[in-house]
């Protein structure tokens, strides 16, 4: 059988069970439509939580990056969990106890505020279409790598799929694919993982196999893998790194914007009571670690495979001859993430990092420049190509990408309807409205949102790299301060929310924007984005935490000049506080 | 009624505290272990590496789960002894 026909079958017989569920899960009431009804299984929604959560850039790019980054890019191992920590104990369970659809209802009825309300609808927007963007590109890569189909040709398939079960099942139907979409995501991502390990290191769990010592040269694969990209004028895989509080900032940007997305917080609305969303916050992280420690095995033993094939004798010996190149860099030089220029006509690929202390040896080798580039996200797309695994894994990776991108533009999506048709249309335009109705607003203002994405999948604006940066910024500066005050401080008012939420949010875009270029613009930046330029060296990626500080530091300054909260605005602080008298969410 | 209020408060002191005792250790085992004090643990060395390093890819992420399953444990014995848990 042809790979073709094998990822064929592993993607649609996944894409046949989503479309499956949605057809049993079909959403009768905005309940449903907007917190599932209200009782899914603490473990159940960590399951759901793990795949919202772990989106294209998860599966498919991050142990690329960590793998072109070494220990400096372990910033997103801890970014992107740690924020689970802060979501158990400062926000899902007393959001859980508030007991209501959405993140700007909250502050809307917190902050006894329309304007405030609006604001975060207006952040929670722009955070989760930027980021939905990302996902259907993503989508849209697995799609013409794996199914030979054009890009846009895909993008419309995964739409179809996500329409069908997103607007009939609203939560209620995301709730139970995502579910589905775990499992087929952490198969796919553990099974290469596996036989990987098992080849380098001989140890079965790649988690444990990162600290094992690799078979061929005895030495453990950490200092193996040093010792190779040394060879190649890197730096070291595990190197320490200087600029320590960007480090910091940007690890702890990561974790609060984690908090703060409205997507993630949403799914705790959906369990039956309080002490379940601490419960399943803890649960969420299990499932998510599943991937978590084994993406920095799959990091460095597929940096340490790609160098291996380019230089079979060892990094000192000659590399390969390009036209003895595997048939693996074959097929992905045809979608361009992989690119060969033979700069000093040998007829061999040399790979390594140009750099003056590096410039004597390359000279002496007769080398002229780097003549491989390799795109960081081919790395978990084309691991089980590079260790010769059989043809099902590739079609189970095609199926587990997919699931990735589609499970967490899924719960965006429902994010961004819930936000128009529940806090926008009934909340500010039309408070009459009936339930009925409502949950025809909900159902197409996600219809509307899935063209407006699949249509910016298609055509990404030109700041489509940036656009993580963008969503987690906005998140960390503007929405994850603003709840946290509202529950922990009886002080904070309506003025003081707003003028904190503005001047955290306004802060974090113009630092941004300074970077890299006004409204992403390319060339209209100020300074160049480099080290030297940055403030104190904090890269405009960031600076989210700093746009936090901001914010909560604007937020009491400007409270206490101004009046305190009404008394029954107190009083509802305290309820969110106990757990005692938890109904199930409920609409107002 | 005002025992009530006692009791509630004393509740949400209990939970505050035990949220600072646990973001200590997240601070420590993230931000300490794995990134500043790196350099202090150099000397201990693991599968080729060393401390902070697996602290940094492994060691944080461990310890945050066993974090929030300790606080939703205590706070369910903190939920029934000052008697606000749900009915």
């Amino acid at each position: 059988m042809s790979q073709f026909a094998i990822n064929l079958i592993f993607v649609g017989a996944s894409f046949a069970l989503y479309i499956g569920i949605a057809i049993w899960a079909r959403a009768g009431s905005t309940k449903d439509f907007y917190v599932a009804g209200g009782g899914v299984h603490p473990v159940m929604n960590g399951m759901a939580t793990a795949a919202d959560w772990m989106s294209a850039a998860s599966f498919i790019s991050m142990a690329g990056l960590i793998a072109a980054g070494g220990y400096a890019n372990s910033t997103f191992l801890m970014g992107w969990t740690g924020g689970y920590v802060l979501l158990a104990m400062l926000l899902a369970p007393y959001l859980r106890k508030f007991g209501k659809f959405t993140v700007p209802d909250f502050i809307g009825d917190r902050f006894y505020s329309s304007g405030a309300r609006l604001v975060a609808v207006a952040c929670l927007i722009i955070a989760s279409v930027t980021y939905v963007i990302g996902q259907m590109t993503g989508a849209g890569v697995a799609f013409s790598r794996f199914l030979e189909v054009d890009s846009n040709t895909g993008l419309m398939i995964a739409a179809v799929v996500v329409f069908l079960y997103a607007v009939l099942g609203g939560m209620k139907g995301i709730t139970y694919t995502q579910v589905a979409q775990y499992v087929v995501l952490i198969i796919a991502y553990t099974i290469p993982a596996v036989f990987i390990s098992l080849q380098l290191t001989g140890n079965p769990i790649p988690a444990l196999g990162l600290f094992s010592t690799h078979t061929e040269s005895g030495l453990p694969l950490l200092a193996k893998l040093d010792m190779v990209v040394r060879e190649l004028g890197f730096t070291d895989y595990t190197a320490d790194v200087s600029n320590k509080l960007n480090m910091v900032l940007f690890t702890l940007s990561l974790m609060i914007g984690t908090a703060g997305l409205p997507h993630v917080i949403i799914r705790f609305f959906t369990v039956p009571k309080v002490a379940d969303a601490r419960w399943s916050a803890g649960w969420a992280l299990v499932f998510i670690a599943l991937l978590y420690l084994t993406a920095p095995a799959v990091a460095s033993m597929a940096r340490l495979n790609l160098l291996n094939t380019i230089y079979p004798a060892g990094p000192t010996a000659d590399a390969i001859k390009y036209e003895e190149r595997p048939n693996w860099v074959q097929t992905w030089e045809q979608t361009g993430l992989i690119k060969f220029e033979d700069k000093n006509g040998d007829g061999r690929i040399q790979l390594y990092k140009e750099s003056p202390s590096f410039a004597a040896t390359a000279e002496a080798r007769g080398w002229k420049g780097n003549e491989l580039t390799v795109n960081n996200d081919i790395l978990v797309l084309a691991n089980p190509e590079i260790a010769n695994l059989p043809g099902w894994v590739v079609g189970l990776i095609a199926a587990g990408g997919l699931a990735a991108a589609l499970s967490t533009a899924a719960g965006l999506l429902l994010a961004i309807s819930s936000a128009v048709s529940h806090d926008l249309i009934k909340g500010s335009i039309n408070p009459q409205i009936s339930e009925k109705k409502e949950l025809l607003a909900a159902r197409i203002s996600m219809a509307v949102a899935i063209v407006v994405a699949t249509y910016l999948g298609m055509n990404p604006p030109g700041f489509a790299a940036q656009v993580v940066a963008l969503a987690f910024g906005i998140a960390a500066a503007s929405i994850f301060p603003a709840l946290m005050m509202g529950i922990f401080s009886k002080r904070i008012n309506n003025k003081g929310v707003i003028a904190g939420m503005l001047s955290g949010l306004g802060s974090t875009l113009v630092y941004i924007f300074m970077y890299l270029g006004w409204f992403f613009i390319p060339g209209t930046n100020s300074l160049p984005n480099t080290p030297d330029n940055w403030l104190l060296g904090i890269s405009p990626l960031s600076f989210g935490a700093i746009g936090a500080l901001i914010n909560f530091a604007v937020a009491f300054a400007v409270s206490a000049v101004t009046e305190e909260p009404p008394e029954g605005i107190q009083d509802l602080v305290e309820s969110v506080r106990y757990p005692r008298g938890a109904g199930t969410a409920v609409d107002h | 009624m005002a025992d009530d209020k006692n009791m509630a408060q004393a509740y949400w002191q209990a939970n505050l505290r035990l949220i600072a005792g646990c973001l200590v250790v997240w601070a420590l085992a993230s931000y300490g272990f794995g990134i500043l004090l790196r350099p202090l643990l150099a000397g201990i060395s693991v599968g080729g590496t060393d401390l902070g390093f697996w602290f940094a890819q492994q060691g944080s992420i461990l310890t945050f789960i066993a974090l929030i399953f300790f606080y939703a444990w205590k706070m369910n014995q903190l939920d029934n002894k000052f008697g606000v848990h749900e009915e």
